[in-house]
């Protein structure tokens, strides 16, 4: 079963609309040079999309002008709407600003607007009934084009808040089969979800069988987080690798237990130093003086 | 809560068609924009509610939709039959409950998983479970 | 058989390759406890590498499989649990506490080496 309540149709048009639109359209086809134009003209006039060169606006103008026709015309967004995703990822990265996109679009409702006033001026009944086809048609438009701006500027927005997590979360491979996590700052359940999935996909990519978690650098924590925690301990488990959680604050310790966490299940080693060495040894390395030397070698055993 | 649109809704009768169920919740929950890890989730959530379907009211189906919340858009789960009803709802919430000698962590850690759940049961009448994860 | 078992020397690998139903997961336990016994298997690896749902029915089969194992004196480990399942695992509660598992093949084979030697 598939029921499809969100076609993008206008909504139902009378058969009068529909030849309305057509005759707009018509309208539009015929003068798509100077209407062209004339709206390129007034973004520049109105300082808008300053960071754009003449010819830009006028080439993205002219597309922006194409599928608004064919928008009117199918009564289909679908297009407009890539289009405008799609602008809006080409322009984002160079400044430009939703009250800029959502300005241009404005303009050209008033372009179009007023080119309709110019020729239907001699029959205003008729006047009146084209805008009242074009009105509804054109604000769908106009919201379209800025939705689609705002979506992709928080998709933007948030790519790049993502990009300064990962950078802020590294997962060291310090020597083979063995990873370190150093967490520092404040982690709220999103980053606790963040740090679980790159440690998991660490592990694997990394095949480590020992973790050191290293949260010297973190204050407490709420009961969600340490929560979290412990299923980040299980599910390293789940792939093979023993977790050693360093640097355990006493307060960190009493939110754990009020958890009902058994610390004692837990392996937790007092700092990161210790940690390192607790994994070589769960590494089947071993710290051996040699003989002739004053010096301690790590060997493979 | 906003109105779903759904989008797949699969009859479940067999162990055949939980396998299928979850493959086009996982379908859905890859076309909405979750990410794998929550894809799995999702997928998994269904497979816990379609077989309870199977081993407790013989047949029924589940209904998988898009959601869209006040800020973003989810997935939603539901879960339906008309077989023997649960007579302790409160019970079967509780982990380790069950009447069947599985680990009674299907419908708890479905309600852990997911953001939103509902279960509407009435003895003799049927069973509906409803879940939303949201995509934020 | 949904799912194949390979002999090598002492050991059954069992490599799962699709999405299975119930019944199939059913018929691998079946299968592994019937092979254990008729070969003297000392050890079972059961790869789920290709599994991308594990729910509580089909943890609760490889946990029996382990225990099933066990109790013919043989020693089963799970390998290629994705990060993802874990993940969604652990988030369920499910926590396979009592089987063992590692990161793939190769570990599983170190696995029961070590634990042979024992
Ligand atoms: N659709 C349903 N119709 C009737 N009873 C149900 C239904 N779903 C669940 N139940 C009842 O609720 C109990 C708990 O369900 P839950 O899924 O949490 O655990 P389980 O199925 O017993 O074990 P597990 O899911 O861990 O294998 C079941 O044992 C069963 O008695
Ligand atoms: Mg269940």
């Amino acid at each position: 079963m598939k029921t499809d309540s969100s076609k993008s149709n206008l909504p139902d048009k009378s058969h009068a609309t529909i030849e309305l639109l057509r005759e707009l359209v018509a309208h539009l086809r015929q003068h798509r040079t100077e209407l062209r134009e004339e709206w390129a003209r007034r973004i520049t006039e109105a300082k808008l999309l300053t960071a754009m060169s003449k010819d830009e606006i006028f080439a993205e103008a002219t597309s922006v002008y194409d599928n608004y026709v064919e928008a009117l015309e199918t009564g289909t967004f679908e297009a407009l709407q890539a289009y405008a995703r799609n602008l809006s990822e080409r322009i984002i990265p160079r400044g430009v600003q939703t009250d800029e996109v959502v300005g241009i679009v404005l303009l050209l409702r008033d372009v179009l607007a007023r080119s309709l006033f110019a020729k239907y001026q001699t029959d205003f009944n008729l006047l009146n009934r084209i805008l009242d086809a074009y009105e509804p048609a054109a604000n769908r438009i106009a919201n379209t084009v800025a939705v689609g701006f705002v979506q992709e500027r928080e998709r933007i927005i948030r790519q790049q808040q993502e990009a300064i997590r990962e950078l802020s979360t590294p997962v060291l491979p310090v020597r083979e089969r063995l990873l370190i996590l150093p967490i520092i700052g404040v982690i709220d359940p999103q980053r606790a979800r963040q740090l679980t999935e790159q440690l998991l996909r660490g592990i694997r990519a990394n095949r480590a069988r020992v973790v050191v978690i290293d949260i010297t650098g973190v204050a407490a924590i709420d009961s969600h987080v340490a929560n979290h925690l412990v299923q980040t301990v299980e599910a390293s488990r789940l792939l093979g690798a023993t977790v050693i959680v360093t640097g355990l604050s006493p307060e960190i310790a009493q939110t754990l237990v009020n958890i009902g966490v058994d610390l004692g299940k837990m392996n937790t080693v007092g700092d990161l130093q210790g940690g390192i060495e607790e994994a070589e040894r769960l590494l089947g390395y071993k710290v051996a003086p040699i003989q002739d030397s004053a010096h301690q070698v790590v060997v493979a055993s | 809560m906003s109105k779903i649109k759904v989008e797949a809704c699969v009859s479940v009768a067999s162990d055949t068609d939980i396998v299928n169920a979850r493959r086009q919740g996982r379908a859905l929950a890859d076309h909405i924009g979750f990410s794998s890890s929550e894809a799995t989730l999702i997928a998994t959530a269904i497979s816990e509610l379609a077989r309870n379907i199977v081993h407790y009211a013989r047949d029924g189906e589940i209904l998988v939709g898009m959601v869209n919340g006040d800020s973003c858009p989810g997935i939603s789960i539901t879960a339906r039959d008309s077989g023997p009803g649960i007579p302790e709802l409160k019970r079967v919430m509780l982990e380790g409950f069950s009447t069947s000698g599985g680990m009674g962590l299907g419908l708890p850690g479905v309600r852990r998983i997911m953001d939103e759940f509902n279960i509407e049961s009435q003895v003799g009448k049927g069973t509906t479970v409803t879940a939303i994860k949201w995509k934020r | 058989m949904a799912v194949p078992i390979l002999k090598q020397s002492h050991y059954l690998i069992a490599t799962i390759q699709a999405a299975l139903t119930d019944a199939d997961l059913v018929e691998l336990r079946d299968a592994l406890v019937a092979r254990v016994g008729k070969f003297r298997s000392r050890g079972v690896i059961v790869d789920v590498t290709a599994l991308d749902v594990l729910d509580s029915f089909a943890s609760r089969t490889l946990r029996d499989i382990a225990c099933m194992i066990r109790l013919r004196g043989a020693e089963t480990v799970i390998v290629g649990i994705q990060p993802e399942v874990a993940f969604t695992m652990v988030q369920m509660g499910i926590t396979l506490e009592d089987v063992p598992t590692v990161l793939d093949l190769e570990e599983g084979l170190a696995h029961l080496e070590r634990k042979s030697r024992h």
